[in-house]
């Protein structure tokens, strides 16, 4: 796998600061050169929100903290952070140059944490991970040095789940996503822990985490070893449900699944789902007509890419539920190792007619190579009119592609002819607010999102 | 004044170079007085915020040549801002009416942690052959990063060994995080990359005129089409070819001292051409001596004579009907610091009074060693003193406790991410995006026209501020905004 990026979509071990920002008022405390904090920020975020941007604080390393460490520079920084900002849990996040240099921020920040600050501390120089392995270590973090002290002590709580899924900010739609997600769970019953974003209740909601019946790990990968680690300090069971489910037909198979898990009562989660699905099928077919029948084209084979959980998200949407063929799909996370077989599975399981061409590469470059080589060589422009010659032959189907993709597959699509929505970092062209595309909801919203810009393509 | 060195491999930092600093709390006198004496002390902050580093700067002049790919030698986060700057490439190529736009080539080398151990130097040398096979460019230009600097990444000689193997410049440009408090150090990194790299020696001398800019509009056309002289705005949306003589040209302005102030005093000391040395032209008075300027090195005098008077009477009568409008109004200035001086100067002009400033850090002379190119002194000098001047270094909470304190109509901000926070406490903002919008004659009643909209138009501000919050205590909101900044206390210690 080649290992050199061009077109990057995803940030260093220090993107973990967007993990902690997305927590209400938690504040990331960075220990890094003075533009390392802003690299990550220009990638992920729009805005600043709360304390993001500019209000982080951050010690900015120069050349003496490089020579003589920065270890008494941070102790201020932490200081004057508590001093000067209104949070409820600060992270200490180094950048390469602490731990290159070999800064001891364990030493500095117990000093704090013995005070019974809500501090933790976290090593995130850039080299050593990426934020899809940061995520996790930084919630573990939190976990095994603020939540773990100051834990509730009620035990467990039949039907309270936690829920790890989206990586907020670098899913773009993370706040939509969970916000759905919570909203399907509690609809079946549950009590859920969502922990970040519009729809959590902060740290309050974090110290309840030791008191779960169970946890739900809604992403291919990420979010796996905060489960494990749950199970091995609070023996917390947990359930995998291995993408993100995007439409009808997934989100009525998790709810199944966490029924199941969970022991809910089965007729009350049928109910749910018929409901839901109800509504969401009665809403398709106002668009049936135009999906059968619209005459100047539609896209008949799409691309996406995007991290393992999107992509095998979208594949089983997009073939499953509105018949769109897969082309090749590229997965741009560097998936560790040890997840790579299990991923790939999940790949063989989304079309029992289908198959899903996948590729892991961190180099979206050379990926973006393929598809262009791909669509130009395979069928040529679409064509949907020369049917003139009798016999069907590949020559004469629809090739339009639709692209899935960061704002790096703009200019891309543009050259292909493809129609492109934006669903990946880095996201230029969209504000996104508290839209998503997972569950029920999610799925309508797709479907929107996608033939809108079907639509915006003819003048 | 620097000796540019185009033998050594990297720039000197500013704060070496300049003797530039990022910390001071005064008054704006004050601070010309102790440059004027000698270099300023440096003030450290026991507190910070996370501010820029001088990557991005470099990245944002190299990456948008036309014909070129940039390798990032950096683990993958230092490249997280490479569409941000590819979109303001693509937006721009078309606003300026280039053929044929493209998109940014930009690569990273993606270092590991087992790299730090045993070093990135095949992978370095593997993207620049991959760059080299994807992009088929004139010039690849290899940054770095703290990463690759604290390894000891030699990428100078890696430089070197590839432009013989694939027969084109592959250029070093040293810009690692941590080695300039000063991210504008980062132009000067770039700026010596291309002199060293890629312009040549002047095979003659032509009508020709430099102008170094960011990405703005064109807005000398006018002037210089009328004095006879071609106009080339470098570094942005410049195609390799374009760059190589620029050495040709017979002089050079400027937009912002800030950003070129490396380059141009690099033109004139290697090759010839003349820097304008005064201050770009901001404001009435600071337009004046500038065309001034022009004048005398271009020998025209008289031309620009005339013009002066027909742009005095065009525009004085607009300026005095604006100064009505904002009689009696406060604003406060946050951005870099040539830009700020200038922004200050065209408050002051329009009747404002600047009630503070908080600018990003400050070079006490430039490169060409002219006290003339001083910006902040020349605004002092016509337009008197600003009480409260503060060299920030872009930290936020220092700005939010000065303004909470303020009672400042409008803020004039330059940067990104420093309007919300005045947004928070109500108070209306502009962020001056295009830099060459406001320049000159005509640019003084644009930038009014701007400011009165800004002022006006403040209905999302005012719902905003109701409902989302600032996140300082209030136990700071009630100190010295400048508690945290260490050593000046006492100035005359300077």
């Amino acid at each position: 796998m080649s290992k050199i990026i061009e077109q990057p979509r995803f940030s260093c071990a220090l993107g973990a600061q967007q993990t902690v920002l997305a927590i209400k008022k938690g504040v990331p405390i960075v220990h890094s050169g003075p533009g390392c904090s802003r690299h990550v920020y220009g990638l992920l975020q729009r805005g600043q929100g709360y304390v993001g941007g500019n209000n982080i604080p951050c010690t900015n390393a120069d050349e003496s903290d490089v020579i003589f460490g920065g270890e008494e520079k941070l102790d201020k920084v932490i200081d004057g952070a508590f001093k000067i900002i209104d949070g409820d849990i600060f992270v200490v996040l180094t950048g390469c140059t602490a731990d290159i240099v070999g800064d001891d921020i364990g030493s500095v920040v117990s000093k704090y944490q013995e005070e019974g600050k809500p501090i933790v501390y976290l090593e995130t120089g850039g080299f050593k991970s990426n934020n899809f392995v940061s995520h996790s270590a930084v919630v573990n973090a939190i976990i095994d040095q603020y939540v773990d002290k100051y834990k509730d002590s009620e035990g467990v709580k039949r039907g309270l789940v936690n829920v790890f899924s989206s990586i907020p900010y670098q899913d773009i739609f993370w706040n939509g996503n969970l916000k759905e997600l919570k909203r399907v769970l509690e609809g079946i019953g549950l009590e859920v822990n969502i922990l970040f974003g519009i729809q959590s209740k902060g740290i309050e909601e974090w110290k309840k985490i030791p008191n779960a019946e169970f946890n739900l790990v809604v992403n291919s990968w990420v979010g796996l070893e905060v489960a494990e680690n749950l199970k091995s300090k609070y023996n917390t069971p947990y359930l995998h449900f291995p993408y993100l489910p995007i439409g009808a037909i997934e989100t009525s198979k998790l709810l199944r699944e966490v029924g199941d898990f969970a022991k809910l009562d089965k007729e009350s989660v049928e109910i749910f789902i018929e409901r839901e699905e109800e509504v969401y099928y009665e809403t398709l077919d106002d668009a049936a007509e135009f999906l059968l029948e619209f005459r100047y084209g539609l896209p008949n084979v799409f691309y996406v890419l995007s991290d393992s959980s999107y992509v095998i998200g979208f594949s089983r949407f997009l073939i499953n539920e509105l018949g769109i063929m897969p082309g090749k799909q590229f997965v741009i996370e560097d998936t560790p190792e040890k997840y790579i077989e299990r991923v790939t599975k999940e790949f063989e399981n989304i079309s029992k007619r289908r198959k899903v061409d996948v590729e892991f590469t961190v180099d979206a470059g050379l990926a973006q190579e393929k598809i262009k080589e791909l669509q130009e060589n395979n069928h040529g422009q679409f064509d949907l009119y020369t049917f003139g010659e009798g016999e069907r032959s590949d020559k004469h189907l629809n090739n339009r592609a639709l692209i899935l993709g960061s704002a790096w597959e703009k200019d891309l699509s543009e050259r292909l002819n493809a129609d492109y929505l934006t669903i990946a970092a880095p996201f230029t062209y969209r504000l996104v607010l508290s839209g998503g595309y997972v569950g029920y909801n999610g799925g309508l919203r797709a479907i929107e999102d996608i033939y809108d810009k079907v639509l915006g393509s003819y003048n | 004044m620097t000796k540019i060195n185009l033998e050594q491999s990297e720039v000197e930092v500013r704060e070496k170079r300049l003797g530039s600093i990022t910390g001071f709390n005064g008054t704006a006198k004050e601070l010309i007085s102790y440059c004027q004496d000698g270099k300023p002390k440096e003030c450290n902050r026991n507190f910070s915020q996370c501010t820029g580093c001088n990557a991005s700067t470099a990245f944002c002049q190299l990456a948008m040549i036309r014909d070129i790919a940039v390798v990032n030698h950096a683990p993958v986060g230092c490249a997280g801002e490479f569409y941000n700057y590819n979109f303001i490439f693509r937006v721009g190529q078309k606003q300026r009416g280039v053929d044929n736009p493209i998109h940014g080539r930009y690569f990273n080398t993606n270092i590991q942690e087992r790299d730090t151990v045993f070093g990135a130097s095949d992978k370095l040398i593997e993207t620049i052959r991959e760059a080299y096979r994807r992009v088929n460019p004139k010039v690849i230009f290899v940054t770095t990063s703290c990463a690759s600097g604290i390894i000891g990444e030699d990428v100078e000689q890696i430089s070197q060994t590839l432009s013989e193997e694939l027969g084109i410049p592959v250029i070093y440009c040293s810009c690692e995080g941590f080695r300039s408090r000063i991210w504008t150090t980062g132009f000067d990194a770039a700026y010596h990359s291309i002199l060293r790299g890629i312009v040549k020696e002047p095979r003659k001398r032509v009508k020709r005129i430099n102008v170094i800019n960011f990405w703005g509009s064109h807005v000398f056309d006018k002037l210089f089409k009328r004095l006879g002289y071609e106009l080339q705005y470098i570094i942005p949306f410049s195609k390799v070819e374009d760059l190589e003589y620029i050495s040709e040209a017979t002089a050079t302005i400027q937009i912002c001292s800030t950003l070129s102030t490396y380059l141009a005093a690099g033109l004139e000391q290697l090759y010839g051409v003349i820097e304008i040395k005064s201050p770009p032209a901001f404001g009435i008075n600071g337009t004046d001596i500038w065309m001034r300027e022009i004048g005398r090195v271009l020998d025209c005098g008289d031309e620009i004579e005339k013009i002066i008077q027909e742009q005095h009477e065009k525009v004085r009568p607009e300026i005095e009907k604006y100064r009505e409008k904002f009689k009696g109004k406060k604003a406060y200035v946050t951005a870099g610091a040539a830009h700020g001086h200038a922004l200050m100067a065209l408050l002051k002009d329009l009747g404002f009074e600047v009630e503070g400033a908080a600018i990003f850090h400050h070079d006490p002379i430039y490169d060409n060693g002219d006290k003339t190119s001083d910006a902040l002194a020349q605004m002092v000098e016509y337009h008197g003193d600003v009480k409260n001047y503060s060299v920030c270094n872009k930290q936020i909470y220092e700005l939010v406790n000065s303004l909470n304190k303020s009672k400042a109509d409008v803020i004039i901000a330059r940067h990104m991410g420093m309007t919300t926070c005045a947004a928070k406490l109500g108070i209306p903002s502009l962020l001056v995006t295009d830099e060459q919008f406001i320049i000159g004659y005509e640019g003084i009643l644009k930038f009014a026209s701007r400011v009165f909209d800004a002022l006006d138009k403040d209905e999302f501000i005012i719902n905003y501020s109701k409902h989302c919050k600032l996140p300082y205590s209030k136990w700071w909101l009630e100190q010295n905004p400048f508690l945290f900044l260490g050593g000046n206390n006492h100035v005359e210690n300077y």
